[in-house]
């Protein structure tokens, strides 16, 4: 049995236990703020999490591939550009027709997000929620009835939430405190 | 808010698959026809400009750690006090008003589910207003960044 070449390129390649678990976290913390907009980006986030620039590239590709990380890419500011309407539908669908309602809805494309959440009632019935970001109120507000109409939400109990004002927006921070 | 055809292409290609390799402005400076230094200067200044809250990753909150959707029903007058409070609450990473009873919602995030509470029951002491806790039971949309329509934009 001569395994050991082998078993050290998988190591380096797609064992992150090879790499310190504290700096693993110390990227997680660093790309919670974004990439280094600097020449080699990887290479800075190596110098401040005392990785090589080898091992922050596959972290990344890594996370990638599981999941940890689902986009890597720009983050726009819709707001900023213009979209000043979002709008967040909410409906009491009820529990068995919740998830097939849910995925229909996630597949339009004005919904920019979708998912259910719990009801806390009676203060609150909805278990299902649609983000629209829209460029005005009367636009969403055709796209949502459209939506009405084609999904067969007629009579279901909703309420339409749009936003006036964001006080603020940023990157989630799991792992770095402030 | 209108921007050049190079910013258009820079952020309709690059929402998503931004490459990870030694010099990735430069690949992407590639792709579009620009330099390296054009596409770092580039986004430099759409950061600043706000269009940008930053070039990186989007973690997946339920792998990431803990994460949930909360609202508080604050009187109007107060709003932006109660605002701004919420926004120094730790992990507090998006914050709207929104045309409800419950005006303002936030999404607040904590390495794991017990300091999440913890700080949600913090700052719920502090307010002293009744708070909405809805965390994700199931999710049917990925973040892929969407489209944008820059020709309907003002």
């Amino acid at each position: 049995m001569n395994l050991p070449a082998t078993r050290q390129d998988q190591n380096y390649l797609f064992d992150t236990q090879s790499i310190s678990a504290w700096g693993l976290l110390r990227l997680r913390e660093q790309l919670e703020n974004g990439l280094p907009l600097t020449p080699r980006p990887y290479l800075t986030l190596a110098e401040r999490t005392g990785l090589t620039e080898q091992q922050v590239m596959l972290a990344v590709s890594q996370w990638q591939q599981q999941g940890l990380i689902k986009r890597l890419g720009l983050v726009v500011k819709h707001r900023t550009l213009g979209y000043r309407a979002n709008a967040m539908a909410v409906w009491n669908v009820s529990d068995e027709r919740v998830s097939e309602l849910g995925k229909a809805l996630a597949a339009s494309p004005v919904v920019t997000l979708c998912y259910q959440r719990p009801r806390r009632l009676p203060d609150w019935p909805y278990n299902l929620f649609c983000m629209i970001h829209g460029i005005d109120r009367n636009r969403v507000q055709s796209q949502l009835e459209q939506l009405v109409l084609e999904h067969g939400l007629e009579g279901i109990p909703h309420a339409v939430l749009f936003s006036n004002k964001a006080y603020l927006q940023r990157g989630g921070r799991y792992v770095s405190d402030r | 808010m209108r921007l050049d055809m190079a910013d258009r292409q820079l952020i309709d290609r690059y929402q998503r698959d931004l490459p990870v390799s030694e010099r990735p402005y430069e690949d992407m400076a590639r792709a579009l026809g620009l330099t390296e230094e054009e596409v770092i200067e580039r986004l430099s200044a759409l950061q600043e400009q706000q269009i940008l809250s930053r070039v990186g990753p989007v973690f997946e909150h339920s792998q990431a750690g803990a994460s949930l959707l909360a609202a508080v029903a604050a009187p109007d007058e107060q709003m932006d006090l109660v605002a701004a409070r919420i926004n120094r609450a730790p992990g507090v990473n998006h914050n709207y008003a929104r045309e409800h009873t419950y005006n303002l919602w936030f999404v607040m995030t904590a390495p794991n589910g017990d300091i999440l509470e913890e700080r949600l029951d913090e700052l719920e002491h502090h307010l002293k207003l009744p708070m909405l806790r809805l965390p994700m039971v199931e999710g049917y949309h990925i973040d892929l960044g969407f489209d944008i329509d820059w020709e309907a934009l003002p």
